[in-house]
């Protein structure tokens, strides 16, 4: 009698110990599923999302989503994901970053394998959680039909600083056609170009330009044939010869077409060579190799590179070096600035390469646009101290602020 | 007028166009995208047909002038033939004998041309790459070793105090990079890692800033026409 009171009370004993755990281990129905149209897309996925649970999200316990064509079925279980993964906090470009992100799961829904790929209409969905024992399903399913967005939110902070800075370059070149006497900086690197003309021409040899390696729809390569310009226009005045060995077809049409155009204001048209602008191949080394024995047959007095450049920069500054020849650069890829820096005479860093021909060509409203230039940098200065400042601070707010998707 | 009015034109309703374009995630603004980039494809390849040309002229001009390094120009020709051939008889023989194969006898004296597709293992155009460009390739990449160390020869020479830094940092660097520097002290490639992530990431970060800046002063120039000297000629308004 005696034990059999202690077995009683020993199990209460533990029923009491473990009811927590007991608890804990059941599974409740996923709480406020939702289906919605995905933000800032095509309109080929939609979302899905319910709330945290505490019952559910642990270890071993599933979400188990399945989707239909029709409210009707046939269903289709489109994915099976951990409970302890996927919030709307993962997906800051949909959801911002908002602190109550933590506390919803989502769920991208982009196709139902064999019924539609993408989802482009309505779909219906279930979700249901399991621990592979015990499986408890939302009562409802949900259904909504995708639809294409026409503006991204996650790329208004882009919009707003396009805004800023287009703003204050266009008020810069609106000034500049009241006061066309604006100060810009000297660059050496194009001051030392009517030099470098005047030094291949007292040494009766040419000048090499090239373009670098990306084809017409680059900047830099609009930038450089826009160089091109102007320094074969200075060409044609001091009766020299430029050669511009191209990598690319079209740049070489462009550039044959620039320096005639420039030959032509020069008043010498006749001194134009179109044979002196060629293209030699789209082949990186190749190209190297061939400018390399360019350089060593003909010896340029001058070499111009302008443009972008890969590994092959080294390759042709180098060779251009050991000839003795002036050489400028003027490139964006960061990378290759400090072989240009190693082995030419000048180069243009950067931005220097856009600025090149308003700088050449002193036409007041681009040299309008660099003095907007010049301030909207003032601009991100003054935002990188005051970043620095409140990061230091521990807020977030900056980062977010300039985050992008 | 109509010469350089129309292509303003372009340049000013495509650069608003794909601004816009790039704002808007809509199934039609992808579709654009996709569309242009189609086109700039075909134009890319129709324009290998101009490279040609100038290619073959080029080189051309050099061998009846016999300026001087003609003979590499002879030797661009052999090589242009060679991969002309290598690339386009085995389709041709295809061609012919594909239809007629069917239950026929092969045409023995064709056999010698392996009939694979070019630039699939086993053709002539592939054993050209793998044996010929492939090495031609490689040797010119790792030339790039011995013109760093020239380049770094007459870059290290200590004449101010930008290119003394220079050369105390690179002999960091270079110390740090290999385990003789962490022999001689600890605490190099410490200092290694230092000028990688902050010094050098800084000066990186301030050039792209205004590279950035650079594109959109740039591209806002190119967009309202008043950067206009790709068009050639002059760009006074």
């Amino acid at each position: 009698m005696m034990s059999y009171k202690l077995s009683v009370i020993l199990t209460a004993l533990i029923i009491i110990l473990f009811l927590p755990a007991l608890a804990h281990a059941q599974l409740t129905p996923p709480q406020e599923f939702r289906a919605f149209d995905t933000p800032n897309d095509d309109g080929k996925s939609l979302s899905l999302t319910w709330k945290v649970s505490l019952e559910n999200d642990r270890e071993g316990v599933y979400y188990v989503i399945s989707a239909a064509a029709s409210a009707d079925g046939p269903w289709y279980q489109i994915d099976k994901t951990l409970s302890t993964i996927g919030y709307k906090s993962d997906f800051p470009q949909y959801f911002g970053f908002g602190d109550d992100n933590k506390l919803w799961h989502f769920y991208e829904a982009s196709k139902i394998p064999d019924v539609m790929d993408p989802i482009t209409s309505t779909a219906y969905f279930r979700l249901a959680v399991t621990d592979g024992t015990k499986t408890v399903e939302f009562p409802n399913m949900v259904s909504f039909a995708p639809q294409g967005n026409w503006f991204d939110k996650s790329k208004i902070n882009i919009l707003i600083f396009v805004i800023i800075f287009s703003s204050l370059i266009l008020f810069f070149i609106s000034l500049a056609r009241r006061n066309p006497n604006l100060f810009i900086r000297h660059i050496p690197g194009l001051d030392a170009i009517e030099e470098t003309i005047g030094r291949a021409t007292e040494m009766g040899r040419p000048i090499l330009y090239l373009n670098g390696l990306l084809d017409m729809s680059s900047l830099s390569t609009i930038a450089s044939t826009s160089i091109l310009g102007k320094v074969a226009r200075k060409v044609a005045n001091y009766d020299s010869q430029i050669k511009v060995p191209c990598y690319d077809p079209i740049v070489m049409s462009v550039c044959q077409e620039v320096v005639k155009e420039a030959y032509a204001e020069a008043g010498r048209p006749d001194a134009f060579k179109q044979d002196n602008i060629f293209f030699i191949t789209n082949d990186q080394f190749a190209y190297a190799a061939a400018v390399d024995g360019l350089i060593v047959r003909h010896k340029p007095a001058a070499n111009l590179y302008m443009g972008y450049y890969y590994a092959e920069s080294l390759l042709i500054a180098e060779t251009g070096a050991a000839t003795g020849a002036m050489q400028i650069a003027g490139t964006d890829s960061i990378t290759q600035l400090p072989f240009f820096i190693t082995t030419c005479d000048y180069t243009l860093m950067g931005e220097e390469l856009y600025a090149a021909s308003a700088y050449l060509s002193r036409e007041p409203l681009q040299l309008g646009s660099l003095k907007g230039q010049d301030i909207s940098k003032a601009f991100i200065i003054f935002v990188l101290i005051i970043g620095t400042i409140v990061s230091t601070a521990e807020s977030l707010f900056f980062i977010h602020l300039f985050k992008t998707f | 007028m109509i010469k350089r009015q129309i292509p303003l034109m372009i340049a000013f309703v495509m650069g608003i166009l794909f601004i816009i374009q790039f704002f808007v995630p809509h199934q039609l603004s992808q579709d654009l995208l996709t569309g242009v980039n189609k086109w700039l494809m075909i134009i890319g390849g129709i324009s290998l047909l101009l490279g040609i040309n100038s290619l073959v002229h080029f080189h051309y001009v050099q061998i009846k002038r016999e300026t001087p390094g003609w003979g590499f120009s002879l030797v661009m020709f052999l090589c242009f033939g060679l991969a002309l051939v290598a690339g386009f008889l085995p389709s041709i023989v295809m061609w012919f004998v594909e239809p007629a194969k069917a239950g026929a006898e092969p045409v023995k004296w064709l056999s010698f041309i392996p009939l694979i597709p070019p630039f699939e293992p086993g053709s002539t155009l592939f054993w050209i790459f793998r044996n010929g460009i492939s090495p031609f390739m490689a040797t010119m990449f790792s030339m790039i070793g011995f013109f760093i160390a020239s380049a770094a020869f007459r870059a290290f020479r200590a004449r101010s105090l930008e290119a003394t830094l220079l050369l105390i940092a690179a002999v960091i660097i270079m110390l740090g990079q290999t385990p003789i520097g962490q022999m001689l002290w600890q605490g190099i490639p410490d200092i290694m890692v230092w000028i990688f992530s902050v010094p050098n990431t800084a000066a990186k970060r301030a050039i792209w800033f205004g590279i950035t800046m650079g594109t959109i002063a740039f591209s806002l120039r190119i967009i309202f026409g008043i950067e206009r000297a790709y068009l050639g000629g002059t760009d006074q308004k």
